[in-house]
C-alpha cells in the first residue's frame, strides 16, 4: 500500500493554474501526475481543464498534452497509442482525461469504440455531476433532483451508470474513485498503469461553484459521498467486482450515513422534498443491495464476462 | 524498375498511402471510398504495409485518431466520402489550426437528402475553409502522383497544413486505369521521412491547441494565411521536380490546355476537364479557338493564374460540378473574386451540370462552348448561371 509520504514531491500541475477555488477537478489532476508521473501523453478534451490549464502562450501542465474535440477523447488516444506503437515508445502511458458531459454524454461513442478496439490507455473520467465549463447545464451524469441551470427546479432523472456500462464492454480494469481518498485513488491509477488494455475510472470531483457549497468543503463532501453510500468506491478487475475500503464496510447499511447529510450541504439539492430524500435514500440502497449480490457472486460467473 | 499496375484510382490510393510510409491509419466505410481503405487493410494484414490500422467507430473518430497520431509523430493517412466528410468538418478545422500534415482522399459524393451515391464536388467544397489544402485529380496516376506529392507539401516547414486529395466516385473511384509506380526507392528520395512543427515528446512537454485569448487569436489564424500562401508557391515547384524524377507533371495549381491562343476558355475541375479536352480538340477542327483551364487546386485557389490566363483570353465559361444555393458555382464565384480588381475583364458565364453523378459527355460540353461563343460574339452574357440539361 502506498502512503502519503511516499509520493514524489514532484509536481506536473503548476502553480498558478487557472481552476476555481476548491475545484476537486484540480485536486484529481494533482494526485494524477503523482501516481503516474511525468511518463505520460494526455489527451484533454473541451471541459473545465481546457481552462485549468491557463491560455496560451502560458500552461499550467508539465506533461505533453494534446486538447481535442469535446467528443474525441477516446479516439485521439487511439490515435496516440497506434503511433507510439509503431516508435516503440509503448512504455508511455496514454490517459484519456475528459468530464461527465465529454464522457457520459457526447463522448460515449469513441470510448465506447476504443474500449471495443481493447486500446491500451487510461480513461478518467472526472464527474461533476454538471457541464461545469459552460456554467452548470444538466448532464447525463447529474443525479436525480439536483439543480442546473438547464434544470432550475431540479432533474427528474436518474444519473447514468458509467462504470457498469464500461463494464459490459469486457475491459479488463474499471474503477471508481475520489480525490477525497487519496491513496485509494493513487493505487488505483498505478494499478491500471500497468494492465494492458482499456481502463476506466471514473472518478466523484466535487465542484464547489456548480454544486453550491463553500469552497473549503470539496474534501468534506467528497468523503460524505463515500461515507453515505452515494459514491461506491469499487473496483471490476477481469469482471470481478471488489468493494474498496472505506466503501467496504458499508455493505452494512447501519453503517452508511443517511443520504440528507450529504444533500443538505449543497445549494443545488435545496429544492429536494422530504419525499425526493426518500426516494434517493432508496436507490441507493438498492445499489448497496446489488453491490452485495456481486461481491459475493463474482461478476465473472455472472453477466460481465461470460462465456459466450 | 517502375512498376506499371491496372487498377481503380482507390486501390491506387492505397497504393500512394503505402508508397508514402504511411504509419497509422484510421478509417470508416464509407460508399465509394470503401474499397481505398479495404486495400489499405490487406496491404497492413498481409505485411505489405508496416501500419498501424485502427478501425475507427465514425469518420468523425477516423480524422481524430489521425490529427492525434500525426501530433504523436508518425504521417497518417485516412479517406472518406461526403456524409462521412460532412461528419469529420469539425475535426477538420482542428488538423488545420493544429499545423498536423494530415492527408485525406476524398472519394467525391454528392450529399443528401435525397440520398445519392454518385459524385459532385459539393461534399469536399463544403470544407472550403476548413484550411485544409484541396487538390481536384483528373485520372488515376493523378491519384498516387498527387497523394505523394501532398505530402511533401503538407510536411514542409512553410506550410504544415492538412490537404485532401479529390477524386470523383465512381468515375475514378472504380475505373480500372494504367498507372506507372515508382520504385520505393526513389519515392523515399522524393520524400523523406515525416515532420511536423512540433511533436508529443515526454521530454519537451507542451500543452498544445490549449486555449487562445482574443490577444493571441488572430495571429494564429494570419499563419494558416500565409501558409496558404507558401503553399501557392511550393505547389508548382514540386510538380516540377515530380515530373522532372518521374515523368509526371500537372501544371502545378492550373492545367492548360490549348490556351496560348484560345477566344474562349472553359473552367473545370477534375474528370470534366478530360471530357473538355475532347470536346475542345472536336472544336479545334471546326475552326474555333477554345481552350480548357482545368483547377487542379482549389485551396490554395490559383488567382494569379486565372488573371493571367484572362489577360489573353475574350471569355471564361465556368462548368460547376456543384452549385452554392442562393448563389452560383463556387468556381464562378472564385473566377469574379480573381478578377475583381483587374482591367479588361472578360467575359463570364458559369454552367451547373454533372450533380450527383449526371454523365457530362464532351458532346455536352461542345453544346457549352458553343454557347458562349454565341454570347462572346454578342459581346454580352445571357445569364450568370444556367443549368445544363436539366428537365423542364
Amino acid at each position: 500500500m502506498v502512503t502519503i509520504k511516499e509520493l514524489p514531491r514532484e509536481e506536473y500541475l503548476l502553480k498558478g493554474h487557472a481552476a476555481c477555488a476548491g475545484c476537486g477537478p484540480s485536486i484529481a489532476i494533482r494526485l494524477l501526475f503523482k501516481a503516474l508521473g511525468n511518463k505520460v501523453i494526455m489527451v484533454v478534451p473541451a471541459c473545465c481543464t481546457t481552462v485549468i490549464q491557463g491560455p496560451y502562450p502560458y500552461t499550467s501542465v508539465a506533461v505533453p498534452l494534446q486538447n481535442i474535440l469535446f467528443e474525441s477523447t477516446a479516439a485521439a488516444a487511439s490515435g496516440i497509442v497506434a503511433a507510439l506503437r509503431q516508435r516503440k515508445m509503448e512504455d508511455i502511458t496514454v490517459i484519456g482525461w475528459a468530464g461527465d458531459g465529454g464522457t457520459v454524454d457526447i463522448g460515449i461513442q469513441a470510448l465506447s469504440g476504443a474500449a471495443e478496439r481493447e486500446t491500451n490507455f487510461i480513461y478518467i473520467c472526472y464527474d461533476n455531476e454538471a457541464y461545469g465549463n459552460t456554467g452548470m447545464q444538466r448532464s447525463g451524469a447529474t443525479p436525480y433532483g439536483a439543480w442546473t441551470t438547464t434544470t432550475p427546479s431540479g432533474k427528474r432523472e436518474r444519473k447514468k451508470d458509467m462504470p457498469f456500462i464500461m463494464a459490459a464492454h469486457r475491459i479488463p480494469y474499471v474503477a471508481t474513485a475520489c480525490p477525497s481518498y487519496p491513496i485509494d485513488f493513487v493505487e488505483k491509477m498505478r494499478k491500471a498503469r500497468d494492465i494492458k488494455g482499456t481502463k476506466y475510472i471514473h472518478i466523484l470531483a466535487p465542484c464547489p461553484t456548480g454544486w453550491r457549497y463553500d469552497a473549503n468543503k470539496t474534501v468534506e463532501l467528497g468523503r460524505l459521498a463515500v461515507q453515505t453510500g452515494l459514491w461506491a468506491l469499487y473496483e471490476i478487475e477481469y469482471g470481478k467486482f471488489k468493494l474498496n475500503s472505506p466503501s467496504d464496510r458499508l455493505v452494512d447499511k447501519a453503517k452508511r450515513k443517511p443520504v440528507k447529510e450529504y444533500l443538505q450541504l449543497q445549494g443545488r439539492f435545496r429544492n429536494l422534498t422530504e419525499e425526493d430524500i426518500n426516494r434517493i435514500q432508496q436507490w441507493v440502497d438498492e445499489d448497496w443491495e446489488r453491490y452485495r449480490k456481486l461481491t459475493s457472486n463474482s461478476l465473472s460467473d455472472a453477466t460481465l464476462h461470460g462465456k459466450i | 524498375m517502375a512498376q506499371m499496375i491496372i487498377d481503380t484510382a482507390n486501390h491506387i490510393a492505397g497504393y500512394a498511402a503505402k508508397a508514402a510510409r504511411v504509419k497509422v491509419v484510421a478509417a470508416y466505410p464509407i460508399t465509394p471510398q470503401t474499397t481505398v481503405v479495404e486495400k489499405i487493410a490487406d496491404f497492413v494484414e498481409n505485411g505489405e504495409m508496416d501500419a498501424e490500422y485502427i478501425r475507427v467507430e465514425s469518420e468523425h473518430s477516423a480524422m481524430v485518431a489521425c490529427i492525434a497520431a500525426a501530433a504523436a509523430g508518425v504521417r497518417t493517412f485516412t479517406a472518406t466520402s461526403a456524409h462521412g466528410l460532412a461528419l469529420m468538418h469539425e475535426a477538420l478545422h482542428w488538423a488545420s489550426g493544429s499545423r498536423l500534415p494530415v492527408v485525406m482522399a476524398v472519394v467525391n459524393r454528392a450529399m443528401g437528402a435525397p440520398w445519392s451515391i454518385w459524385s459532385d464536388f459539393s461534399d469536399s467544397l463544403s470544407q472550403r475553409d476548413t484550411g485544409w489544402i484541396q487538390f481536384y485529380c483528373a485520372d488515376n496516376q493523378e491519384v498516387f502522383d498527387t497523394i505523394i506529392q501532398a505530402y511533401k507539401l503538407c510536411e514542409d516547414e512553410r506550410v504544415f497544413l492538412p490537404a485532401m486529395v479529390c477524386l470523383e466516385g465512381f468515375i475514378l473511384s472504380h475505373t480500372y486505369m494504367p498507372v506507372k509506380i515508382p520504385e520505393q526507392k526513389e519515392i523515399d528520395d522524393f520524400l523523406p521521412p515525416y515532420r511536423c512543427g512540433w511533436i508529443l515528446d515526454v521530454n519537451r512537454p507542451l500543452s498544445h491547441a490549449n486555449l487562445v485569448s482574443p490577444d493571441w487569436y488572430m495571429e494564429f489564424r494570419y499563419m494558416i494565411q500565409e501558409a496558404m500562401e507558401n503553399a501557392k508557391q511550393l505547389i508548382p515547384k514540386i510538380d516540377k521536380d515530380y515530373g522532372k524524377r518521374f515523368g509526371f507533371e500537372y501544371g502545378g495549381l492550373l492545367e492548360k490546355y490549348k490556351c496560348d491562343d484560345a477566344d474562349l476558355v472553359l473552367v473545370t475541375m477534375g474528370t470534366m476537364a478530360s471530357d473538355a479536352k475532347i470536346a475542345v480538340d472536336s472544336l479545334r477542327k471546326e475552326g474555333l479557338k477554345v481552350g480548357v483551364a482545368r483547377v487542379r487546386v482549389f485551396r490554395p485557389f490559383p488567382t494569379e493564374e486565372i488573371a493571367k490566363l484572362a489577360e489573353q483570353t475574350k471569355m471564361l465559361a465556368t462548368i460547376d460540378r456543384h452549385i452554392s444555393f442562393g448563389m452560383e458555382g463556387f468556381l464562378s464565384s472564385e473566377i469574379k473574386a480573381s478578377l475583381y480588381n483587374k482591367k479588361n475583364r472578360p467575359l463570364l458565364t458559369g454552367f451547373i451540370a454533372g450533380l450527383g453523378g449526371r454523365d457530362v459527355t464532351s458532346e455536352t460540353i461542345k453544346k457549352i462552348a458553343k454557347k458562349s461563343l454565341k454570347q462572346m460574339h454578342a459581346g454580352k452574357v445571357e445569364k450568370e448561371t444556367e443549368w445544363v440539361d436539366l428537365r423542364e
